[in-house]
């Protein structure tokens, strides 16, 4: 075993780790837009994509190229838009309103 | 690759890629909360953006090997490009309610493009001659795992979807087809590793893609939540399998990252159900068959009438309330009845009553999945309320209204000796009176009776979710004048 691959391992074992814990903590509430982040975060193989096609010099390997890169790109960008869609709608609204609509107009400047 | 010192700009890409493994770690943390969540979610998109840059400044770069061929860089960015719209278009228009299948339909693509990565690397490293058991082991792993993703994701989006039926589809030796095809796969990749050919890999590909369909083929669709949980996982190791072959860290790490969570977060809602990850994979039960439901509480409906009430009776008893809690179930999300009732619970506020929702862990089609669809409706977030957190406000409530949730109400789960036993239940039959809107009175998803219904408390409203709700709202406005 090289010395590269060992260390890729380790990381990989730490980085499981890591997941664990993390998630063990998240409410219920927010398990389908968690669901759907780390969805979007294996999305990262766009990267493989682009490092695949760095060395592609066949005809088969061109149009493998072109499906990884549609694949994974529309893995991350449709991932982190629609988890972006559902969290947006979790903001907390103003209860009483004529107490808080001017805070929470001052507050958050997204537009509504 | 390189030695013991790196050239500068590989130094430079490692800490990006450093950096962007941070931010999906903050990411996923700030979604422990609602507060912070949308947040974390923009920080963990802006780390891979980085990761995406530094990767292409990498390449065009030509670090460690020749410069990219114009045809290859042409496949990418088109490929990129129609990707990214794709998925844009398909993320914006998507109906909230149809998100699962959206989400498992990106987890096939994600999968299917390791699968590919692993396959394209291992072609171009066999054909120079140059392949060790350090690549084509992780390559045989992505590859089958990848496969099996894609195949099984789109089966079961196209379940949620209802293109493909949700109940569960056998066939005629359709067991032993699938541990055909495992064995094919595995098999095939035992000896792809030992003897590396392109076109054995293949092999392995088709028995992979075949093992994803077989398998989720024979599942109800209410576990579908659970298999694209599960299947999201495997997602993620293949992609870090897929890092292991072009030797890419920030692959290795995001992926090993989505792989942990993936399984935390499956056998959350496998418990939640009071299942067994292993107990649906392998499948029989949820299906709507008798065999787990036998023992227990099946009787107990025989013989108890059940009260039914109208839309203006449920109306009446809304308007006259101090305290309405709403337990929204499967039912609402399938009838997509959450703007009534969003509408009804707003007119109850206005009107002074305390309005409260009882979010059962499980409820709608995915943990979580019955929060957003009422956030689309515009209920204020601090009115849903976790199980734990409503249980207790049960005893004080005059009137819970339960709207399409069946076995998660169900008192029978308290006691031993039945299909749900064991499994949390909102306390429903504590309060002073219960309204049921159910289309029929049929089973659950357990296939149990629910001692509910035949509760002299409860009254049956049966009717769609929709339009049950709608009649009350025209009801209750009626009173109210």
């Amino acid at each position: 075993m090289s010395a590269q691959l060992l260390s890729n391992l380790a990381l990989f074992v730490l980085a499981l780790l890591v997941g664990f814990e993390v998630i063990s903590k998240i409410p219920a509430t927010l398990h389908t837009p968690m669901m759907s982040g780390a969805n979007s975060i294996h999305g990262v193989v766009l990267v493989g994509a682009i490092l695949i096609a760095a060395v592609a010099d066949t005809p088969a390997a061109y149009v493998l190229t072109f499906v990884a890169a549609a694949f994974a790109a529309m893995n991350v960008v449709g991932g982190y838009v629609v988890t972006d869609r559902m969290l947006e709608m979790f903001r907390t609204k103003p209860k009483p309103a004529p107490v808080a609509a001017p805070a929470a107009a001052t507050h958050d400047g997204d537009v509504r | 690759m390189s030695g013991n010192t790196l050239p500068l700009l590989d130094t430079v890409i490692r800490v990006v890629y450093l950096l962007a493994a941070v931010t999906f770690v903050l990411g996923l943390h700030f979604m422990r909360s609602p507060v912070t969540a949308r947040r974390g979610n923009l920080l963990s998109a802006s780390g891979m953006a980085c990761a995406v840059v530094a990767t292409v400044v990498l390449i065009v770069a030509g670090q460690g090997h020749g410069s990219i061929v114009p045809i290859a860089a042409v496949a990418l960015v088109v490929g990129t490009l129609i990707g990214s719209a794709s998925g844009m278009i398909g993320a914006r228009r998507v109906k909230m309610t149809a998100i699962p299948q959206l989400v498992s339909l990106f987890n096939a693509v994600g999968g299917g493009a390791a699968a590919v990565v692993g396959v394209v690397d291992f072609v171009r490293l066999n054909a120079d001659g140059a392949l060790t058991a350090g690549v084509s082991v992780p390559v045989v792993l992505d590859v089958i795992i990848g496969s099996v993703t894609f195949s099984g994701s789109l089966i079961a989006a196209g379940k949620l979807q209802g293109w493909v039926s949700g109940a569960p589809i056998k066939f005629g030796g359709s067991r032993l087809a699938s541990i055909v095809a495992a064995a094919v796969a595995v098999g095939g990749g035992v000896v792809v590793v030992s003897n590396p050919s392109a076109w054995l890999l293949w092999l392995v590909v088709v028995a992979a893609l075949a093992f994803g369909v077989l398998m989720v083929l024979p599942i109800g669709g209410a576990d579908m939540p659970v298999v694209v949980s599960l299947l999201n996982a495997f997602t993620g190791l293949a992609v870090a399998m897929a890092g292991f072959v072009v030797d890419n860290q920030i692959m290795i790490i995001a992926g090993a990252l989505v792989g942990a969570s993936g399984t935390i977060l499956t056998q959350q809602m496998a418990e939640a159900m009071n299942r067994s990850v292993m107990s649906i994979m392998v499948g029989g039960f949820g299906t709507g068959d008798t065999s787990a439901t036998d023992a227990g509480a099946s009787n107990v409906m025989a013989g108890v009438e059940v009260r039914k009430v109208s839309a203006d009776d449920v109306a009446i008893q809304l308007a006259y309330a101090q305290k309405v809690i709403i337990v929204p179930g499967y039912g609402l999300a399938a009838a997509q009845a959450q703007r009534e009732c969003g509408e009804l619970g707003k007119l109850l506020t206005d009107r002074g009553v305390t309005v409260y929702y009882a979010i059962h862990p499980v409820a709608g089609r995915m943990p979580g999945h019955m929060n957003v669809l009422l956030a689309e409706a515009d209920v204020p977030y601090d009115q849903l309320k976790e199980m734990d957190e409503v249980n207790p406000e049960f005893d004080t409530a005059d009137v819970a209204l339960v709207v399409g949730a069946n076995d998660v109400t169900n008192p029978a789960a308290r006691r031993t000796g039945n299909a749900i036993s064991g499994m949390p239940i909102l306390n429903v039959d504590h309060a002073r009176s219960i309204i049921v809107i159910k289309r029929s009175l049929g089973h659950g998803y357990a296939g149990l009776d629910n001692e509910l219904y035949g509760d002299p408390k409860t009254g049956m409203f049966l009717a769609d979710a929709k339009k049950g709700l709608a009649q009350i709202l025209a009801g209750v406005k009626s009173y109210v004048g």
